[in-house]
């Protein structure tokens, strides 16, 4: 495995994928989703938007790197705002 | 606006003789311009160098197939047919066996997170391999499976499973479910019912899914010249290094050119109703 | 058709599960390790944060990449689209005739990749292909391996050659759905030409072409072996798409950092254009197109 050259921090990245993906299944199995129409006009479920949350941070992180500079802390939060417009309104 | 001009193109309608004419002219420009630089190459393929450099004919007044008998008898080339062939018949085999029942279960039944893995599928059929060149050049060398036909075979799954998995899936939601239904309540198991009866009933869908996997695998340029140097080297790599170095076999490289449209060229007839509906995925 | 819910279904799709996820999700993971470290080989690893990822995106290599891409992207499609279609319309729709157009019109469908490069390559050098010598008789200045413009209207044609049937094939099963009795009706209204094209055939067409569009921007977006072989990405670095410019970073410089940062770029770009593709693709379906 040397050569996948791991390190703590994208380990933590991947787990903390990991358990979200875990996560929304256990809740996928309690509670069933149901998929609703939202702003984009498409039909979403609630794994949807976890991918739309997801995607959509990847993209705002490298723009806040690209326009302002190394400060994730702050990206995040910006995430965290969209994640919940997204599970609000998507 | 008079009727000439108006005319629908609809097929039982008498076409009216101008019409005709138009749609004629145009595809045959098209088929021309589609087929002029192949029969260049062609025509190359068959001159001497001497004919290629020294003057410029538009068809082979000095006939020879001298450079197909290069081809087929320098090892340097005809190794480079076979390792292709090797790994591409590996490829679509492992496509094949483990995108049928996948694409089954997709078209079949509803399960956890069943369109989310859908959707991964097509992602990684849409990935540029360059974006995974690296990466398996890394991982093949630290497994030990560097310069060997099934590191190619394995990286091309990449995007061939997919495909097979999307393709096949197009073609089994048309079969109907009451088919299934019948054949379990005689009694059939899972598997016999799969083999006897439902392979059967999708053989076109499993033919043009095994074109489509013989022909990705075929035409991939990247991963197989990275993952490869002497031993399992394809065909396209050969061609690629040729290229570039002072001096160029032109008649040869045209050869070989010719050489590697003939798989795709002698199957083209069989699979002609479904190359759409292969390329967009058994969406068609 | 109605699916049933059966979650054993898991057990049929496991081996591509398997399979790809070894083929896909670890070259993935090990792309995102690299991208935060810095190496002088030897499989020697210094972190490096998220400094590649802020050079990249203030490095004028990548975006220049990228705008050629999208440049390139843009004009096949306005090329290959109104040409796929008007091809279309003019097929026969049925007999020998309508055959004979299919299989010759597959015909390049099917070249490998690399020898649609090679047959450019040949077809348009002016010492020894008919379309570069012809121009060149004709006393047009054209060299793709020295002009800018030469270079970018050979991939440019190249893959207009390549690819235009491919939309022609998929409208043209659109077209094929069309029953008769819309013409009828359209020709009882004296509709013209255009109308019957506008209101017809387009909306009929929608779905495939959507389709179409779709797959020749993702396929175009990915491009690496035409242009490779003919171009080289030059003259300079002028048809130096993102794929031809992320391997020679990649392979050619081994600059694994910076390349990683750039292949999780693309990826995520491929990725949100796959997601609105599918997207599409499931609403058509729903709308039964």
């Amino acid at each position: 495995m040397d050569w996948m050259a791991w390190t703590w921090p994208t380990a933590a990245f991947f787990a903390t994928i990991a358990a979200l993906l875990v996560v929304f299944t256990v809740l996928a199995i309690r509670f069933p989703e149901t998929p609703r129409m939202g702003v984009l006009r498409i039909e979403t479920t609630r794994g949807d938007r976890l991918f739309i949350t997801l995607l959509g941070s990847a993209f705002i992180n490298l723009a806040w790197l690209g326009l302002v500079g190394q400060a994730q802390p702050a990206a995040l939060i910006v995430c965290l705002i969209y994640a919940g417009a997204v599970f609000r309104w998507v | 606006m008079t009727d000439a001009t108006v005319s629908s193109p609809a097929p039982t309608r008498a076409r009216s003789f101008p019409k005709v004419n138009s749609r004629a002219v145009v595809m045959a420009i098209y088929l021309i311009f589609l087929l002029l630089p192949i029969y260049w190459l062609v025509n190359m393929s068959l001159k001497t160098n001497n004919e290629i450099l020294g003057s410029f004919t538009l068809w082979p007044r000095d006939l020879t197939f001298a450079n197909y008998v290069t081809i087929l008898t320098d090892p340097a080339w005809y190794m480079g047919y076979v390792n292709t062939l090797i790994y591409v018949v590996m490829n679509t085999v492992i496509s094949l066996s483990v995108a049928l029942p996948a694409a089954y279960a997709f078209s079949r039944y509803h399960f956890m997170g069943d369109k989310h893995l859908f959707f991964w599928l097509l992602t990684n059929r849409m990935a540029p391999p360059a974006v995974f060149a690296l990466p398996f050049f890394q991982l093949y060398s630290s497994v030990g499976l560097f310069d060997t036909h099934i590191a190619v075979a394995l990286a091309h799954c990449l995007f061939n499973v997919p495909l097979a998995v999307w393709i096949l899936e197009g073609f089994m939601r048309g079969v109907p479910k009451e088919i299934d239904e019948t054949a379990y309540i005689d009694g059939y198991s899972f598997g016999g019912f799969f083999v006897k009866i439902f392979m059967p009933l999708i053989s076109s869908g499993i033919g043009v899914a095994a074109f489509f996997c013989f022909m990705f695998s075929w035409v991939e340029l990247l991963l197989s010249r990275t993952l490869t140097t002497v031993n399992a080297k394809p065909i396209a790599a050969t061609m690629t290094r040729t290229v570039g170095a002072a001096g160029v076999d032109w008649g040869v490289l045209a050869a070989a050119g010719v050489l590697t449209i003939v798989p795709g060229a002698l199957v083209i007839y069989f699979v002609r109703n479904y190359i759409a509906k292969g390329f967009a995925l058994g969406r068609v | 058709m109605n699916k049933t819910v059966n979650h054993k279904a898991w057990f049929l799709v496991l081996p591509v599960l398997v399979l790809v996820a070894f083929s896909a999700v670890i070259p993935l993971m090990t792309v995102v390790n690299y991208s935060v470290q810095d190496t002088f080989g030897n499989n020697q690893f210094f972190w490096a944060g998220l400094e590649w990822f802020e050079e990249m995106l203030h490095d004028d290599r990548m975006w220049n990449a990228l705008q050629r891409q999208l440049m390139f992207s843009g004009i096949i499609l306005a090329i290959e689209v109104p040409l796929g279609i008007f091809v279309a319309l003019n097929m026969p729709k049925s007999g020998l005739w309508a055959s004979f157009c299919l299989v010759l019109m597959s015909l390049p469908l099917l070249i490998p990749w690399n020898v649609v490069g090679t047959i450019w390559q040949v077809f348009g050098r002016v010492d020894i292909g008919l379309l570069g010598h012809t121009l060149e008789a004709l006393g047009i200045d054209y060299n793709y391996t020295q002009n800018t413009v030469a270079a970018w209207i050979t991939i440019v044609v190249m893959d207009v050659w390549h690819w235009t049937s491919l939309v022609a094939l998929l409208a043209y099963a659109g077209l094929k759905s069309i029953p008769d009795a819309y013409y009828q009706a359209a020709k009882i209204d004296q509709a013209s030409r255009w109308k019957v094209f506008r209101y017809i055939e387009l909306p009929k067409m929608a779905g495939v072409l959507m389709i179409a569009i779709l797959l020749r921007f993702m396929d175009s977006f990915m491009i690496y072996t035409e242009p490779f072989v003919v171009t080289g990405g030059g003259p300079g670095n002028a048809t130096t798409l993102l794929s031809i410019d992320l391997v020679k970073m990649a392979l050619g410089q081994f600059d694994l950092g910076p390349a990683a940062a750039f292949s999780i770029m693309y990826f995520l770009v491929i990725l949100l254009i796959s997601w609105v593709f599918y997207t599409i693709m499931t609403n058509l379906d729903k709308k039964g197109m």
